[in-house]
């Protein structure tokens, strides 16, 4: 797979929501690209547009104008049965409360993505044994999650992501629901997921979250107000005009 | 294609799931379509074990043979005009005998209800019937032991009698009756033959009869007799060639104008059943008609807690949205559903009627085709997509977020 080169290209994204009669404007004009394997925290106090934004990058709404690139695609003139066809093959998602099936046990659950990508059994209980025995659940995997601690959920989660090697890795809060300690192990889980190479964009409103990415994207009032590198990121923005 | 099979899969699977997390609310819901179910299929299956039994009985009856009688089988008109026709006779029986060219064998006969007995066994309201010399090769009678009457016991008018089984079994038991005498009314034959086992007639029955010569019955019982002639048609010939045939001879026989209505009737077999078939289809129809009734109600109901499941589900559908399903996987998941809890009724509905069979087969002789069992539990499937399109098509279309956000 390509590893270098823009993955993400926001251009003038706007999103209005309709309440009745008012528009109410969530996002005003985003223009953000997102190198491949890049580590990149989104953050924004509530209202700022940071769940819009999450939603519009993981292709579960719309935009009202704007266009929106992913791996070289034109996201955003998409239809419904092509945006699943996107978060199935080309996003592995996060979420703040995990979001299992409660009546699957673990190895469904993380078989699900693959499912809809229409893998065959065999196949497919292989590579969910497989991302399940990475995150460190090997001895979990019929489990169900009311018999899982918080941290097993988000790490099953996490097998669910990665399961269908997706191109982006977005979470939204991914430590929203656990105790310091375990939400530590998840990010260290991440700093991992990073460093072999896998491009991630976690939504948060926790300074110590952001402070894990190498880039932090502040929106307020749908607007990005500031974009800043930490540490050192492996493309540096100077190549993004270079290209 | 591959897709496909595995959601569908998936989507069974699901389905089963989420039926055995609600049994007992996936068994009240179906409930009107087991109640459809079983009253179509019981009702199909009484209509279909009469329709055996009676074809059995009217087989009994000559295929080719005709029946002249002064009262028709099947009373179109008031009995009064019927009651007033003058009686079948001797004559007309010769008529027909001597003139007809497409009859193969003419036998008139009469019956009438007499009490039989042996000792001091006395049987009441055996049927007591007069044959004519051709009556063998009108009629479906054999024969068991002994023989049937001969020729020249007809035309002397001996008092020799052929016994029905009932009637062997009922004064003899085990013993052998050839030979034996027995009193019909006053008068006394001697036993030559016991007929085959015939079973019953429309409830009534053939066994319970005993056959004497005409001419003996008349001039032991009265010649004043309202004859039935069994007029068999010869090979090849159609029988309403012979309708046609033997009612030109009666009507020249009977003297009657050209402007005269005919004052006989000419049965057959196929009347019957026509008339017979008539009254099942009142039958089937209300069976249909009850059962599509409970189908449309099961499946509304169906509908209703396809929609509650939806609702309570909503969170789920947005994760496997989220996860990449199609709007038409997650449609054919509900439908599947829905054609699942549905198909479970039928199986019910079919099983219930099933004892339901059983139980009235002790009355009534039912029995249920196989085709019948297994289309219905597939149309009451049909019954579960067609009422659960709609709520699948609710899912289908709700938006992932919206979906996701709901706990």
């Amino acid at each position: 797979m390509d590893r270098d080169g823009e993955l993400i290209r926001l251009v003038d994204l706007h999103k209005v929501y309709k309440v009745g009669e008012i528009e109410v404007p969530a996002l005003r004009g985003i223009a953000l690209t997102v190198q491949r394997g890049e580590y990149m925290a989104i953050m924004g106090p509530s209202g700022s547009g940071k769940s819009t934004l999450m939603n519009l990058i993981g292709c579960l709404d719309t935009s009202t104008h704007g266009e929106y690139w992913l791996s070289g695609v034109n996201v955003s003139t998409m239809d419904d049965n092509e945006l699943a066809r996107i978060r199935n093959r080309e996003i592995g998602f996060v979420f703040q409360t995990f979001n299992l099936l409660p009546r699957a046990n673990a190895l469904h659950n993380v078989e699900l993505p693959l499912i809809y990508a229409g893998m065959g059994l065999a196949d497919r209980k292989a590579r969910a044994r497989e991302a399940l025995t990475a995150v460190g659940l090997g001895d979990r995997m019929h489990h169900k999650p009311a018999e899982l601690s918080g941290g097993q959920r988000q790490r099953v989660a996490i097998a669910r992501a990665l399961v269908n090697r997706p191109s982006l890795i977005l979470a939204d809060e991914p430590t929203g629901n656990l105790d310091s300690a375990t939400g530590e192990e998840i990010l260290q889980m991440f700093d991992e997921l990073h460093r072999r190479g896998n491009t991630l964009v976690v939504v948060t409103h926790e300074e110590s979250v952001a402070a894990r990415a190498h880039r932090v994207v502040r929106l307020l009032d749908g607007q990005v107000v500031s974009d800043i590198m930490n540490g050192h990121p492996p493309q540096p923005a100077v190549d993004i005009h270079a290209l | 294609m591959k897709t496909f099979f595995w959601d569908t899969v998936e989507a069974a699977s699901i389905a089963w799931g989420a039926l055995k997390a609600n049994r007992v609310r996936a068994t009240l819901a179906t409930l009107g379509i087991v109640i459809g179910v079983m009253t179509v299929v019981l009702m199909v299956t009484i209509v279909a074990g009469l329709n055996a039994s009676f074809k059995k009985q009217l087989s009994l009856i000559g295929a080719g043979t005709v029946y002249v009688t002064r009262f028709p089988w099947i009373m179109q008109d008031d009995f009064f005009l019927y009651r007033n026709r003058p009686r079948l006779t001797l004559r007309d029986a010769e008529a027909i005998h001597r003139e007809s060219l497409l009859a193969e064998a003419v036998t008139p006969s009469v019956d009438t209800m007499r009490p039989v007995s042996y000792g001091s066994t006395v049987l009441n309201g055996v049927f007591v019937v007069g044959a004519g010399d051709d009556y063998q090769k009108t009629e479906n009678v054999m024969p068991e032991v002994g023989r049937f009457l001969s020729r020249q016991e007809f035309e002397a008018n001996r008092s020799v009698v052929v016994i029905g089984q009932e009637v062997a079994d009922r004064l003899f038991s085990a013993r052998n009756p050839i030979g034996q005498e027995i009193r019909i009314g006053a008068h006394r034959y001697r036993i030559i033959g016991v007929l085959e086992k015939q079973g019953t007639m429309f409830g009534m029955s053939l066994d319970n009869q005993v056959i004497i010569p005409l001419g003996t019955l008349m001039k032991h019982f009265g010649r004043r007799r309202d004859l039935t002639i069994s007029v068999k048609a010869a090979e090849g010939v159609r029988l309403v060639d012979l309708k046609d045939e033997l009612t030109g001879i009666l009507r020249r026989s009977r003297k009657l104008g050209p402007g005269d209505k005919d004052n006989f009737s000419i049965n057959e077999r196929d009347q019957l059943m026509a008339t017979y078939n008539k009254l099942t289809a009142g039958v089937y129809a209300a069976g249909i008609i009850i059962g599509g009734i409970s189908l449309l109600v099961g499946g509304i109901g169906i509908m209703n807690i396809m929609l509650v499941s939806v609702t309570e589900r909503t969170h789920e559908i947005g994760i496997r949205k989220a996860l990449g399903a199609r709007r038409s996987q997650v449609l054919r998941q509900f439908l599947i559903e829905s054609a699942l809890i549905c198909a479970v009724g039928g199986i019910i509905g079919v099983g219930l009627a099933r004892l339901g069979g059983a139980v009235i087969n002790q009355w009534l002789p039912t029995s249920m085709p196989i085709s019948v069992a297994v289309g219905s539990m597939a149309f009451a499937a049909l019954v579960g997509i067609f009422f659960g399109l709609y709520p699948a098509a609710k899912a289908a279309r709700l938006d992932p977020i919206t979906a996701l956000r709901k706990e």
